[in-house]
């Protein structure tokens, strides 16, 4: 591979600077020859490369929505070089040989990092804990644990859990969704708009109470808990005491819950469904102040492709789930970026840095020096664009940005050396 | 009007419209002929996704008799798993040109998410726990008949107090009934016991509250909504005497009721529970009269969706999922 | 509203030459049913129904019974209706049951026919009449179907674009008949003729 020298590039908002590309890692720009491709950089700020930790690639099982190939290549476009594929394919991750499969796929055909997330009960049916160990042990190296789509509710299963993980330095990640307050049918946020449109309502407490639960159970066993897709004010607050007693937890916050609210979903919209719902604006506001000020250490997009056939019913009958890879950084920078509610070494402590760490990706996030792997993300922090569902790598269109106007921020995404996107 | 999805879209002049039309329309009964021919060539399919046999026949005749042609096509609803989408479905029927789609659904606004889908024009038929306009014109069309009678005032309903009681957080009846009665300018109190009442009553042009023997006394009509029996392993409330007893229209409550005040019950119902055979059976029992205002009322709705010339579809329709 | 003889308006029946029209009338529709026996009038909605009402009362001073009358609408029946947005529907009245009656339509003024065309459409919904008369206070030509009155006030020649607009105390609070330029009329007075 011919060296790339990357010329007037701002790591992170620090400065100006070159960055030289070679063999898959950060080389001293000074020693760079001849023969070598040039990109200039000017006006763009270099960030790690994003590292998503929730994504559903849908393969094994829903190819027709999404395959690790068009998945990877639509988190490309969005500047990610890492994402963790979710554990509810079918047949579900829940062994070591279907783990395994899904890494061996990343090898073959991802454009970025692919390391699979095993559940945490058999079948994700929350009843027998799953083969974590071995898993764990395998060579795809599962340290996460998850049976998002589903609430790990029983709360002894959940203990014995996050006992077992300590051993490997394995996270729990609950989608926190306590069946009886919220059950299968809950699918708009409990509220004014719920009432009102007659749609089966999904209260905040469903998520709060099991938040709360686990906090105080990684208390009693001493591990390490991860919170998907917050998007209530009131698990905030439980964060919050929960971080203030240095618990061992931390949290994810998904694009969609920064930017839209409830109201999207006045026309019975199924582009809109997706779970947990969308809430009211006071609690958009506090998800952004709390991703501000770390209270939610990281964004996650819970890229959720689906099938125009599974979206295109009643709202109540429809499919939960939005596109998010692509669309994660222009929604980060609009809400947090733009209104100065964070910086760009901020927005790379919480899109890279953070999610590296606690999925424990030795090679991710990680900073523009030399000797670094060359996995880093060029962006332009001006660029808009109409957002166009059509115009995706993603084989799914149920984008809740179609229409939009929003930043526009990914130029070329590099990931060992590798150019895997360029505009 | 394009179409009727919601008691929402009914202001106070085009509902007194409905129900003036719907006056004529209920001369048609009487006569030898019952025959109008106002949308003579007009296409109406009833696409029923929850059966009904009622609510059907009565917009069946309503067509009917407006010499509309009339089919009905009872969809089950398509789930995830076998394939065929709402919008499917409903393209489908559309296809074979039609005017109009009465629809009834399980789930919530389907009727409004077929309108982004389709030309025709679309009547709600009922909706999941959502709205069932055209109940709470025939429920008011009654009243509205019945205040004439009893206690005629300039305007039907102003001044006019109406308790709507029972399971309100699961009915698409009290939902437009509340709509449409406020808009005809009547007070609304609804009756309830708190694990029953929806989310975000605040919102609703209505007052709220759980003590039905102090509401009784004071109000021209009580609407007593069908309880399912279902209700209690959802653990709504305890026992189903328990709920007849705090709120059931008993006979007992009967007494409590102002001369000349009005019963009223959508139907079908619960004999025993939400109310007694006495109180559907009173004198001042308006629940035949209820059933009897359906096709007449339903003519009036499809006259005036139809019976004109169409409206161009309005430019704020959403293209359809890519 | 604008008052009688306006600047392309002009009047044509003042108050007493209605009156004297409606007497007439009255007289000859008796006449050519030898009494009122079986006589029904029916009013097309609105101003119909105010002259048959007023026909009534002459025919009942002068045979000294009274005369069945009501109202007939016959918006439903109209063959226009899908070319403006849906109309509001009168009221129907039928005073007694119009098998074997002879009926006696009455209308204001008799243009293309099409309403009274609707009215048989709607009388033959309602029972069989022995024999259907048509009296109008004005006939203003142009007709686009084969009807003729039996019974007129007035015969008014018209130019297509002239509107012809009654009016009567019952309903507009005044009497008078005027003749406008197109473009100057109510729209209350939309015609079907």
């Amino acid at each position: 591979m011919t060296d790339i020298l990357i010329t007037g590039a701002d790591w992170l908002g620090g400065g100006r600077g070159d960055l030289l590309v070679r063999n898959g890692v950060l080389a001293d720009p000074a020693t760079a020859g001849s023969d070598i491709e040039r990109f200039d950089a000017d006006g763009l700020i270099a960030l790690p490369g994003l590292v998503d930790l929730h994504t559903h690639l849908r393969q094994p099982g829903r190819e027709d929505t999404e395959t690790v190939a068009s998945g990877t290549a639509a988190a490309a476009r969005g500047g990610y070089t890492a994402v963790l594929a979710m554990a509810n394919t079918t047949p579900v991750t829940d062994t070591a040989e279907a783990a395994e499969h899904v890494a061996e796929l990343g090898r073959r055909d991802g454009l970025v990092q692919v390391v699979p997330v095993g559940a945490v009960s058999k079948g994700l049916k929350g009843a027998e804990l799953a083969e974590l160990g071995l898993m764990a042990r395998s060579p795809a190296g599962v340290r996460v644990f998850s049976d998002d789509g589903r609430c790990l509710s029983d709360a002894r299963l959940m203990r014995r859990a996050l006992e077992y993980v300590r051993a490997f330095d394995g996270v729990i990640a609950q989608h926190a969704q306590d069946p009886r307050l919220a059950g299968p049918d809950a699918c708009c946020h409990e509220g004014t708009i719920s009432g009102r449109l007659g749609l089966p309502g999904w209260p905040a407490a469903a998520e709060s109470t099991i938040v709360a639960r686990d906090i105080q159970l990684v208390q009693l066993t001493r591990s390490r808990l991860h919170v998907c897709h917050v998007s209530t004010a009131e698990t905030v607050d439980v964060l919050r005491w929960a971080k203030s007693r240095d618990i061992a937890v931390t949290a994810e916050v998904a694009p969609h819950h920064l930017l839209l609210t409830t109201d999207e979903v006045l026309d019975y919209d199924p582009t809109y469904k997706v779970n947990p719902p969308l809430r009211p604006a006071e609690d958009v506001a506090e998800l952004r102040l709390a991703l501000a000020d770390g209270t939610i250490d990281a964004v996650a997009t819970d890229h959720a492709p689906h099938a125009r056939h599974d979206k295109e019913h009643a709202f109540a009958e429809a499919a939960f789930g939005m596109l998010g890879l692509e669309t994660a950084l222009p929604v980060v920078v609009e809400t947090m970026i733009n209104p100065g509610a964070l910086d760009w070494a901020g927005l790379a402590m919480r899109m890279a840095t953070a999610p590296a760490h606690i999925a424990r990706l030795a090679d991710q996030g990680r900073r523009g020096v030399v000797g670094e792997p060359a996995t880093f993300v060029l962006v332009d922090p001006t660029a808009r664009a109409v957002v166009d569902r059509d115009a995706s790598a993603s084989l799914s269109r149920n984008n809740p940005w179609h229409g939009r106007e929003l930043p526009d921020p990914v130029v070329a995404t590099f990931w060992q050396g590798r150019v895997t996107f360029r505009r | 009007m394009r179409h009727l999805l919601s008691a929402a879209d009914l202001e106070l002049a085009s509902a007194t419209e409905i129900f003036d039309v719907a006056e004529e329309m209920s001369l048609l009964q009487g006569r030898p002929v019952k025959k109008l021919p106002a949308l003579r060539g007009r296409t109406v399919v009833n696409l029923f996704f929850e059966d009904s046999t009622r609510t059907r026949s009565s917009f069946e005749i309503a067509g009917k008799w407006l010499s509309a042609d009339v089919i009905n096509v009872s969809a089950k609803g398509s789930s995830m798993s076998k394939g065929e989408s709402l919008r499917d479905t409903v393209l489908t029927v559309a296809a074979m040109g039609v005017d109009a789609l009465v629809i009834r659904h399980h789930a919530s606004g389907a009727p409004r998410q077929v309108t982004q889908w389709i030309d025709a024009h679309v009547l709600n038929a009922g909706d999941g726990t959502h709205e069932h306009p055209t109940q709470a014109l025939l429920d008011a069309f009654t009243l509205r008949r019945h205040f004439r009678q009893t206690a005629p005032t300039l305007r039907d309903f102003e001044g006019k107090t109406i308790a709507i009681v029972g399971d309100i957080t699961h009915s698409r009846v009290a939902r437009s009934n509340v709509l449409l009665l406020n808009t005809l300018g009547a007070d609304v109190i609804m009756v309830a016991p708190p694990t029953l009442w929806p989310s975000g009553v605040d919102s609703w042009p209505a007052r709220f509250c759980t003590d039905l023997d102090e509401v009784l006394p004071i109000v021209d009509a009580v609407m007593m909504l069908r309880v399912q029996r279902e209700r209690m392993s959802g653990g709504y409330f305890p026992t189903p005497r328990e709920y007849t007893i705090g709120y059931g229209l008993t006979s007992q409550r009967l007494e409590m009721l102002k001369v000349g005040a009005a019963i009223c019950h959508p139907g079908p119902m619960n004999r025993g529970l939400e109310i007694s055979a006495e109180a559907a059976d009173a004198a001042n029992s308006l629940i035949l009269e209820q059933v009897a205002a359906g096709v007449a009322v339903r003519m009036s709705v499809l006259y005036s969706l139809l019976g004109g010339a169409d409206d161009t579809p309005p430019p704020t329709a959403r293209e359809p999922l890519g | 509203m604008d008052a009688g003889g306006g600047e392309d308006s002009r009047i044509v029946l003042d108050a007493d030459q209605i009156a004297r029209a409606c007497a007439r009338m009255a007289h000859q529709i008796l006449e050519a049913n030898r009494g009122a026996h079986g006589l029904v009038l029916l009013g097309i909605p609105t101003r119909g129904v105010a002259l048959a009402e007023r026909l009534a009362r002459a025919m009942a001073e002068v045979e000294r019974v009274s005369i069945p009358t009501g109202a007939l609408d016959v918006t439903m029946y109209r063959d226009d209706l899908r070319r403006q947005p849906t109309r509001p529907v009168g009221h129907t009245r039928l005073p007694t049951a119009v098998d074997d009656a002879v009926v006696v339509l009455v209308d204001d003024v008799l243009f293309s026919g099409r309403t009274v065309r609707a009215a048989l459409d709607a009388l033959g919904d309602l029972g069989r009449p022995r024999a259907v008369r048509l009296a109008v206070l004005i006939d203003r030509g142009h007709r686009e179907l084969p009807i003729r009155a039996d019974h007129v006030g007035k015969n008014l020649p018209t130019a297509a674009d002239e509107r012809v607009r009654v009016r009567l105390e019952e309903v507009d609070g005044v009497n008078e008949v005027t003749i406008v330029r197109d473009g100057q009329s109510s729209p209350e007075t939309a015609e079907h003729g």
